[in-house]
Parts: structure tokens; C-alpha cells; sequence
């Protein structure tokens, strides 16, 4: 999507982090604008992961900086720390649900909790948010009821239930069966033309290619290529990106 | 025979009496061991290194010691060296407490660790402190997955509890012994009490075990 201004929203810059004395991520800087969505990619191992993580600081990484609308965020400071987190959601591989609560209450914890709302108030945002990933249905059900689809449905409307300004995904629908992939990637690419702000891990090219606004290649810590999906994955445009992208749909061919 | 029943009948009320008393103490010791137990637990996890050292020391000095030992440890020398004047009762209590909140530590910890700890990441990228991740998110599941290891722990500390009589508590245990040394009836008054003790294990672990079934997660399976 055309991003309303050019300003961005969210800016990493110079990220470095070593986890357990291996360098991970070698000094990563990238700058999002409101309502883009950028896709990583990349082998596995190339940090994607880490990176992520680090954009809202459920890893602290030893250098760089991250900006947000204008102003540097410490993470030094709890509260700036907490008011970051509940700005830039974030979506895992295998979900993260809280399996002692309903799909309803697991929208809703963060709301009561977080941002001090009654609890009918936050059941009422709960519902609207599950209803727009398509669940209204299934709100008193616990997560061990609910497929792996639904699960990081619920997934995605409790990340939404806070309004953040920038959503990250982490390879979302990597845990997923492949007949559940799609319902997943519809909420997503619903809300890319919603215009929300997102960067997403994935390994879904068609993906990708149809709704990326950028898309960044990483590899060994770094960004190794950046562009348009067009530019990057034309045929013979000799890239990394391309490159990978053959090895990929190669594989699936012969595994199909 | 008929004597013998004539003795228990007699004796009944006063060693129905020690029950409650036992009944106090097991009471009284659980709950001081849920209340330590559980910040235990989540320090053992979580807590920074020295936190976890001290912790550390702390189970392994209680359960490392013999309950007898600790009794006579605490309720002559260190009860009394603090200046604190504490009935028998409240000692045997206290040392129980202390003790089980060792293993119950342990039990809680367990729980927590068999968790997916993704959820606490989810909960901090919500914006939640890790105190309420760990409050709203993994107690309420820890504490589900350790009532079958606190059930247990339950009947131990009732038996246990016949410890009191070293520090002359008037338990169960304490009032049988008394009416079976001026009656000499020490088998029928002893079978009296132990089956006493029987049917409280029995009715305990049954409340747990329904309260396990109540807070049981649908289609959960951990």
C-alpha cells in the first residue's frame, strides 16, 4: 500500500546482537513508513527471528537504536518498555495463546490488564476483534478446542485488540498445515490494505510478491538486498532474493 | 471385646477432638507452605542468580534435615533464642510450614517449568510486566498442574503432623498415646487412630482431586 506520508513511523538502526557468543545480528538498520508492510526473508538462521524480537524488545540488543514516531525508546526504563511493547504487537511461529483462558479472554487479558479497561469493556473489544479474524464463533472456546488456524487467528486479534501502531510476524504460518495457511494469510493480507504498518518473517513468496511493499533479504546477521518485489524477483534480475526464491519453489517441486 | 469398644467409645470424643487439633496443624502448615512455596518457585525460575542461590539453600537445608531434628531445633533453640513464646501447636505448625514449603517449592516450580514459556513472551510483547505475566498467565496454569503433587504432599504432612508429640501438642497422635498408656489398650486405641488418619487421607486427596477435575482446561493435554 502507498504510505500516507513519508515519514516513518519506525526506524532500527545499527541493531547488533550475540546471543550465547555468537553475533547474530551485525549491525541491522531499517526504516518502515506508516501503512508499508516489508517481508523478510531469508534462510533460516539468517536472524529474521532475532531481528524481529529485538524490534520490540523481548531482546535487548547490545547496540542500536529504535525510534518510534520521532522519539528514542529505553529500554532501560520499564515503563517506557511497557508503553513501547503495547505499541508494536507481535505474532509467533507456534501462536504463544494462553491455554488457561478463553479465545474471548485471551483477547481480553491485555486489555483489563494492561490498559486498566472493565471487563465488559474489554470483552466487547474482544469481540469485535474476533470477529474481524473471522471468529466470532468461537470466543468460549480454549485454545487446545481450536485448530492451528484459529489459533493464530486469535493470535492476530489479540496483538490487534491493543492497536498497535506497528504489527511484527514471525513467520506466522510456519507451524501451520497447509490447508490452514490460507485463512491466516487472508487476515494478514486483509489488514495490509487496511493499511496497517507490518513486517513479517515468512517464507511465503506468492505472498510476498503480491502484497510487499518492500521486501528485505537477510543473510548471516545482515541485510544483504532490499527492494520492490518486482525488481527483486524478476526472472534473470540475478539477485540473492531470486536466487532464494528459485531454491525455494525448486524444493517444493521436487517434493511435490 | 466389649471392653475394648466401651474404651473407644470413651476415648472417641477426646481423640476426635486431637483430630481437629491434627487437622489444624496440616491446615495451618499447607497454607504457610502455599505462601512461601509459590514466590519460591517463581524466584527458583526467575529470579537473579543470588536469589536463586539463597532459595537453593533454603530447600535443600529443610528437606536435608529430619523433621525431628527440626522441631527440637526450632521450638527449643531458635523459637526461644528470638524470644518468641509460640504454643506447641503454632511450633509444630510453623516447622511444618516451613518444611513443606521446600517441597511444595519444588513442586511449584516443576509446573512452571513444564509450561511453554512462549506465553511469557507473549504476555511482555502485550505490554505486561513480567510480574503479571507471571501472575495472570503462569501461576494460574502452574498451579492447576500441582495439585496432584500437592495432594501428596497433603498426606504427608498429615502424617507428619503426629510429630507434635515430641513438643507436646495435644494432636491426635498425642492424645491416643496418652489413653492408651492408662488403659493399656495401646492396640485398639492405635488401629482407632490410625484409621481416624486413614479416612482424612482419603477424604483430602478425594476434595483435591475434584477440584482438579473442576479447574481442568477443556482439551487441554499437557
Amino acid at each position: 500500500m502507498p504510505s500516507e506520508n513519508n515519514t516513518p513511523i519506525l526506524q532500527m538502526q545499527n541493531i547488533c546482537k550475540t546471543l550465547s557468543g555468537k553475533e547474530i545480528l551485525r549491525s541491522v538498520s531499517l526504516d518502515i513508513n506508516r501503512g508499508e508492510l516489508k517481508v523478510l526473508i531469508g534462510p533460516s538462521g539468517a536472524g529474521k527471528s532475532t531481528f524481529l524480537q529485538c524490534i520490540n524488545y523481548l531482546l535487548i540488543p547490545e547496540q542500536g537504536q529504535i525510534i518510534l514516531e520521532d522519539t528514542v525508546v529505553n529500554p532501560g526504563v520499564k515503563k517506557d518498555l511497557y508503553n513501547y511493547r503495547q505499541q508494536v504487537g507481535m505474532i509467533f511461529q507456534d501462536f504463544n495463546l494462553f491455554d488457561h483462558l478463553t479465545a474471548l479472554d485471551n483477547v481480553a487479558i491485555a486489555l483489563r490488564k494492561v490498559k486498566g479497561m472493565s471487563k465488559k469493556q474489554a470483552l466487547e473489544i474482544a469481540r469485535k476483534e474476533l470477529d474481524r479474524v473471522g471468529l466470532s464463533d468461537k470466543g468460549d472456546l480454549y485454545p487446545a478446542e481450536l485448530s492451528g488456524g484459529q489459533k493464530q487467528r486469535v493470535a492476530i486479534a489479540r496483538a490487534l485488540a491493543m492497536e498497535p501502531k506497528v504489527l511484527l510476524l514471525d513467520e506466522p504460518t510456519s507451524a501451520l498445515d497447509p490447508e490452514l495457511v490460507g485463512e491466516v494469510l487472508s487476515v494478514i493480507r486483509d489488514l495490509a490494505k487496511e493499511g496497517l504498518t507490518m513486517i513479517m518473517a515468512t517464507h511465503q513468496m506468492d505472498f510476498a510478491r503480491a502484497l510487499a511493499d518492500e521486501i528485505v533479504f537477510m543473510q548471516q546477521g545482515e541485510i544483504i538486498e532490499r527492494g520492490s518485489p518486482a525488481a527483486l524477483l524478476k526472472e534473470g534480475s540475478g539477485t540473492r532474493t531470486a536466487d532464494f526464491c528459485n531454491k525455494l519453489s525448486d524444493m517444493c517441486e521436487e517434493l511435490d | 471385646m466389649l471392653e475394648q469398644l466401651a474404651v473407644i467409645l470413651d476415648a472417641l470424643p477426646y481423640i476426635l477432638e486431637g483430630a481437629l487439633v491434627t487437622l489444624g496443624i496440616v491446615g495451618g502448615a499447607m497454607s504457610l507452605g502455599l505462601v512461601m512455596g509459590i514466590p519460591m518457585a517463581v524466584g527458583l525460575v526467575y529470579g537473579p542468580r543470588f536469589v536463586r542461590f539463597i532459595l537453593g539453600f533454603y530447600v535443600w537445608f529443610f528437606r536435608g534435615v529430619p523433621i525431628l531434628t527440626l522441631m527440637f531445633l526450632f521450638y527449643f533453640g531458635i523459637f526461644d533464642l528470638l524470644g518468641l513464646n509460640l504454643s506447641a501447636l503454632a511450633a509444630t505448625s510453623i516447622v511444618l510450614g516451613m518444611t513443606s514449603a521446600a517441597y511444595q517449592s519444588q513442586i511449584f516450580r516443576g509446573a512452571i517449568e513444564s509450561l511453554p514459556q512462549g506465553q511469557l513472551k507473549a504476555s511482555r510483547a502485550l505490554g505486561m510486566s513480567d510480574m503479571q505475566g507471571v501472575c495472570t498467565i503462569i501461576l494460574p496454569q502452574a498451579l492447576r498442574l500441582s495439585i496432584p503433587g500437592w495432594s501428596n504432599e497433603f498426606s504427608i504432612i498429615l502424617k507428619d503432623s503426629a510429630l507434635a508429640y515430641v513438643v507436646g501438642a495435644m494432636d491426635m497422635f498425642t492424645r491416643t498415646h496418652f489413653v492408651a498408656s492408662r488403659t493399656y489398650e495401646h492396640l485398639t486405641l492405635f488401629i482407632t487412630a490410625g484409621a481416624i488418619y486413614f479416612m482424612i487421607t482419603l477424604v483430602g486427596v478425594k476434595l483435591l482431586l475434584a477440584l482438579e477435575k473442576k479447574v481442568r482446561i477443556p482439551g487441554y493435554t499437557s
